[in-house]
């Protein structure tokens, strides 16, 4: 389900005297971490090097690498904004082992000759492993459902018309029912498009007084709720991309307590911002869903500090500058954060005394990969070295030219945060060392 | 010689941090809305005479660049600018590279490169000045941007009652009709309320946006509610934002027998405004919209004041004469 450049040997190195973390199983101990060919070989105090590289990890946290399981990689389609290339360079830098790409394509993803070409461009350009997520209908058009079967023999990682709700109700039903044969995850964009239509902000006291359309929290809950109910009584799982509003996560909640097997994924700018930061009209604050009231983001961190929510998804959207440079109003919905996600969340969340940092590092990691069903990256020995090296005390500077995205409609630009990724290991090779 | 006035020194001296650009009514303290309206008062006085030109803004170049139709702001401000000696420049977006699918950050480049020293912009879109204040140094006018703002029409509308009450503070008005798509209704909410006044909004539910009381407002659905304000202001039904199946109300006929502002509805000593258009027979009757104590009229005349008072603020350093400024002869 997840696919790589081929070529290259899997590399060998220590990382010495780093706070190893590993929340999964409550590792936390100032030790040494020796990698042989790409698979985790040795891990305690004064491990013998054996004449490997050392990588001096005095003063930082060795963790689980990153899983991202939503970005949007823009091919076919949209290669001036991003490429598989590009884009996982970029999620390297951020720290990522693992991604999972969005179907919303020029043209969609949603026939397995289109998600064959994406594997072969995969396995030739792919800095870290890339898995792709076909459509639930043909064209996301929400009419006829896309041949599943052979899409995941074809190698989908999962289900979604991700940009687009499945509207009608009946066949998010057939879906639901379907889909189950595949073992692949079915994951909702949901958004009433009545509810939400000519939406351009969250519906509030701030809606009101720029003027924008708003585009109430109910628009998202109201379908929210409906994909638990049909869930519910088909015993089926599923997955909520991008929740933001406070009844989302309450019907979550209670959908789980109740046993439905839902997951869900929030991303970093519904946990640190609220509509209010829309008032600077700044075009890099305009996301669906929108950013949401004080109380949405706050029923959102204790979604994620309860579990409820339990992956942390950038929802990364890369858009042509020019197509941003252009009244709120009229530009493209979406944000770019692969590069910025654990310095944003360290900031505003850890260093805030929000979230512990061992559940933000969950939550990046084991968390998504268990939604989607994927091995969880582990610091444990025999486990193939999925390790990001952060220093989570050194600020830095959000710059245009930092990128590796070929896009930089990042809401953070010109903002210094709290965080840096320093050394990425995916899938056994050294994908990013900074 | 004789016509060519100007302004004596003493009326000008430095005034604190000017403002760059009037973009949004929430931009403003209530000192800058008392300068303003000091000034427009001080300008109203200057049109009196027989020569109604001013020296004032001679060399300056103002833009007038309109995106959407408009006939009372757009000719004001072209007015108030020569009324102060300023090179005026009028754009609209029908026939220019507009048309060509030109972007405004590029219209904003090609008319900053002339250097002129405002840009008055109105676009359907919000946020459209912001962006053309971030690519051009000119100071940047908010003429009318979506649903978002309209702040020089809040200053006329403040300078008419203020002109025809005495004052602002402590008066009551009531704005009917659809606030929802109005940026009229949306600045003068924030303009009423920062001057002291009451402002009650009256309207079909659907019509008044959630949440718009934080602006420092009440709400009504009830058209009887306008009995205890000093002035009604009517808004006008936006036809063009009631395209079929949007259901704000099930008809205009509804909205008029439920809403219009009626001689019924009106009583003796109220003050009617309305920014225009008006849509006659639907938000206003036309009895109403023809009586002689409206402010309609008034609105219209305070726009070239208000307008060349704001273009006098941003471009000169000295706060604004309280005192009609007397012209100097020069030989």
């Amino acid at each position: 389900m997840l696919y790589v450049k081929a070529g290259g040997a899997p590399d060998d190195l220590v990382v010495r005297g780093a706070r190893v973390l590993d929340p999964a199983w409550g590792l936390d101990e100032l030790c040494d971490v020796r990698v042989d060919k790409g698979v985790i070989a040795a891990l305690g105090t004064d491990v013998d090097a054996n004449g490997h590289r050392v990588v001096d990890g005095a003063g930082l946290v060795l963790a689980p690498a990153f899983v991202d399981p939503h970005v949007h990689l823009r091919v076919p389609g949209g290669e001036d904004e991003e490429t598989i290339a590009s884009g996982t360079a970029a999620a390297a830098a951020g720290g990522y082992c693992a991604i999972l790409a969005m179907p919303n394509t020029d043209p969609v993803v949603d026939s397995a000759s289109v998600l064959g070409s994406l594997i072969e461009d995969a396995k030739a350009q792919a800095e870290i492993p890339v898995g792709f997520l076909a459509a639930i209908t043909r064209g996301q058009d929400g009419a006829e459902l896309t041949e599943m079967v052979e899409l995941a023999e074809q190698g989908a990682a999962g289900f979604t018309d991700d940009g687009r709700p499945v509207v009608a109700p009946g066949l998010m039903r057939r879906a639901l029912q379907y889909h189950g044969i595949t073992g692949r995850r079915l994951a909702l964009h949901c958004e009433e498009p009545t509810l939400s239509k000519g939406g351009q902000m969250h519906e509030g006291a701030v809606s009101a007084e720029l003027g924008f359309t708003g585009y109430p929290s109910v628009a998202e809950s109201v379908m929210v709720e409906r994909d638990l109910s049909l869930a519910a009584y088909e015993d089926a799982p599923l997955h909520l991309l991008h929740l933001s509003a406070r009844e989302s996560v309450e019907a979550l909640r209670a959908a789980r307590q109740k046993g439905v097997a839902a997951t869900a994924e929030v991303t970093p700018h519904h946990l640190c911002l609220t509509d209010e930061a829309v008032r600077s009209l700044d075009s890099n604050l305009k996301m669906n869903p929108p950013l949401r009231s004080a109380d949405d983001r706050a029923a959102l961190v204790e979604g994620l500090l309860d579990g409820t929510i339990g992956s942390i998804a950038t929802d990364h959207a890369p858009h042509a500058r020019h197509e941003k440079e252009v009244p709120f109003e009229a530009a493209p919905f979406g944000v770019t954060g692969l590069e910025t996600s654990f310095a944003v969340l360290n900031t505003h969340l850890v260093e805030a005394g929000v979230v512990p940092l061992e559940t933000l590092l969950e939550r990046m990691s084991a968390g998504p990969a268990r939604a989607y069903g994927l091995d969880e990256p582990r610091i444990e020995v025999g486990a193939p070295a999925n390790l990001v090296l952060l220093d989570t005390e050194r600020a830095w500077r959000v710059e245009e030219d930092g990128f590796r995205s070929r896009s930089v409609n990042s809401w953070l630009l010109g903002q210094t945060l709290k965080g840096q990724v320093r050394l990425t290991i995916a899938a056994g090779r050294v994908a990013f060392s900074g | 010689m004789g016509e060519i006035h100007v302004m004596r020194e003493g009326f000008l001296p430095p005034k604190q941090p000017p403002r760059r650009h009037l973009i949004s009514v929430g931009d403003l303290e209530r000192e800058d809305v008392d300068r303003l309206l000091a000034t427009a008062q001080s300008f109203s006085r200057s049109l009196e005479r027989e020569v109604k030109k001013l020296p004032t803004l001679r060399g300056r170049t103002v833009v007038n660049v309109f995106y959407e139709s408009s006939t009372r702001t757009s000719s004001s401000f072209e007015l108030a600018a020569k009324r102060l000696s300023a090179d005026t420049m009028s754009i609209k977006a029908a026939g220019s590279s507009v048309d060509k699918g030109e972007s405004l950050k590029d219209t904003a480049l090609t008319l900053g490169a002339y250097d002129p020293d405002v840009i008055v912009i109105r676009h359907p879109q919000i946020g459209a000045p912001q962006l053309v204040e971030r690519y051009t140094d000119a100071h940047v006018v908010n003429a009318g941007d979506g649903k978002h703002q309209h702040p020089t029409q809040a200053l006329l509308d403040l300078y008419a009652i203020q002109d025809e009450l005495g004052r602002i503070e402590g008066v009551h008005v009531a704005i009917v009709g659809d606030v929802l798509h109005s940026r009229v209704a949306r600045s003068n909410v924030q303009a009423l309320a920062l001057m002291g006044a009451k402002v009650t909004l009256v309207g079909p539910p659907p019509l008044i946006p959630r949440g718009i009381e934080a602006l420092g407002c009440e709400v009504s659905h009830d058209i009887g509610s306008i009995a205890d304000a000093d002035v009604v202001y009517v808004l006008r039904m936006q036809r063009e934002r009631m395209a079929e199946g949007a259901n704000y109300v099930p008809s205009l006929r509804e909205y008029t027998a439920r809403w219009g502002v009626t001689p019924e509805r009106i009583r003796p000593g109220q003050k009617v405004m309305h920014p225009g258009p008006m849509n006659r027979g639907v938000e206003i009757d036309p009895r109403v919209a023809d009586a002689d104590d409206t402010l309609i009229e008034a609105q219209v005349r305070a726009g070239l004041v208000v307008r060349m008072a704001v273009l006098y603020d941003l471009l000169t350093t000295g706060p604004v004469p309280v005192e009609a400024p007397e012209p100097l002869e020069v030989a």
